[in-house]
């Protein structure tokens, strides 16, 4: 699971699609996910770093994570 | 002591001043001119009307003349731009509005056998991008275009309706497109741009997607010498772009290069995109002149009314390869001050 290529992160949060025009923003745990994400680790990986980082059951992360992931992906901002 | 420049001095006549809501791209073309740095230009507008509010933009056009609608023909327009050029010895013209473009390019050699240039699609270019043959023109050209049915008489609408379902796109001759969901509203619709355009009346099968806009400027030899994709952010109830922003997908510049080449397009024209979910790319429009957003290509990099203007006066110019990728426009309202005397004089003796 990768970011697609020539998306634009910054740390404030701010995505840009160039394909497409479409710009988001998210908060600081979206912001450390596209960093990792960037950074092509694994799920496993991703899943312990935010864990240690913030305080959320692996459960209950695993969630939202699934549900970040499923947005990304109807904005086109990961590769399929 | 005087400073003295190098650049040659040019003087360009540009139409479409009506920079209003839905606006000509007249002044957008003049400012992307101005800022290029290769010659000095001398900008005569031309104008329709006596409040297109580029005629009281004095930093940007230095004189303005009233020219005959196009309804009056090509005589009466070639009369008035003789009389133009001799005060003024106008080096290239580069007319902006759909309406008139079928004039200018019936005078194009007698434009240039007095001197003026001239930079436009060829009459049968012109004519197979027209929304009337869109579908066929894109059949012969291996480009994706949305079906269509040309309608004379309002009898042939339900056939059509049938043929397409809804929602379709009732569309005029010239501008204007209206989405109906129902028998009646096509048939409103119908007698709406009738009204407004005259006959005939497209009705064309409707395309779920997002709409791209292109810029794009041929050579005339086939070769796109550039092309900016475009995404509108902000859309006015006329459908015009408020705010928009070029893109980076190689999807688009295919799609015009193969247009451009296809058609030995010369001059400047604007693809209106429908990109659907499943990728494909229907081109819904061939505008055979400069969209108003055109400012925006030369604020991304690559400066298509500079370009045409070097190329019309037979420099080479070699195409660009790249443009600023995430460049925004934002659109503004302003309201322009000027004086009676000057409403005065362009509208009694059609010059300012």
């Amino acid at each position: 699971m990768k970011l697609r290529k020539n998306i634009a992160t910054s740390e404030e949060g701010f995505i840009f699609n160039p394909a497409t025009g479409d710009s988001f923003s998210t908060n600081p745990i979206g912001t450390d996910i596209l960093a990792l994400l960037k950074d092509e680790k694994s799920v496993k990986s991703i899943i312990e770093t935010i864990c240690s980082k913030y305080e959320v059951t692996e459960i209950q992360f695993e969630k939202d994570f699934d549900d970040f992931i499923s947005q990304l992906n109807d904005y086109k901002i990961l590769d399929q | 002591m005087t400073k003295t420049t190098n650049k040659r001095k040019i003087v360009i006549a540009v139409t479409a001043l009506n920079a209003i809501d839905s606006p000509g791209p007249g002044v957008a073309v003049i400012r992307a001119i101005r800022e290029c740095q290769d010659f000095d230009a001398r900008i005569i507008g031309l104008s329709y009307e006596s409040l297109e509010p580029g005629i009281y933009m004095h930093d940007l056009i230095d004189k303005t003349y009233q020219i005959p609608y196009p309804s009056g023909g090509t005589n009466s327009l070639l009369t008035r731009l003789i009389y133009i050029h001799e005060i003024e010895h106008i080096d290239l013209i580069i007319p902006n509005f759909d309406a008139e473009l079928f004039n200018f390019i019936k005078l194009r050699d007698k434009l240039e056998n007095i001197g003026i240039h001239t930079f436009l699609p060829e009459l049968s270019q012109f004519e197979a991008r027209d929304k009337i043959k869109l579908f066929e023109f894109g059949k012969k050209h291996g480009l994706l275009m949305p079906k269509d049915k040309i309608l004379h008489n309002i009898k042939d609408l339900e056939k059509a309706a049938d043929e397409f379902d809804y929602p379709l796109v009732v569309k005029g001759k010239f501008y204007d497109a209206i989405i109906s969901n129902t028998l009646e509203e096509a048939e409103k619709a119908y007698y709406k741009l009738q009204a407004k355009w005259g006959l005939p009346i497209i009705v064309q099968e409707f395309i779920h997607g997002t709409e791209i806009n292109i810029a794009a400027l041929g050579d005339g030899e086939g070769n796109a010498v550039s092309i900016v994709p475009m995404r509108k952010l902000y859309i006015t109830d006329k459908g015009k772009a408020w705010a928009g922003i070029t893109l980076d997908d190689d999807t688009y510049i295919e799609l015009a290069r193969t247009f451009i080449s296809a058609t030995k397009w010369r001059g400047g024209c604007e693809l209106e995109v429908m990109q659907t979910s499943d990728g494909k790319s229907y081109i819904m429009e061939v505008n055979p002149r400069f969209p108003a957003w055109i400012y925006l290509t030369a604020a991304a990099g690559q400066n298509q009314p500079a370009a045409l203007v070097k190329m019309a006066l037979g420099q080479k110019v070699e195409p660009f390869t790249t443009y600023e990728i995430g460049k925004i426009f934002v659109r503004y309202a302003w309201d322009l001050i000027t004086n009676i005397s000057e409403f005065q004089k362009i509208s009694g003796t059609g010059e300012l």
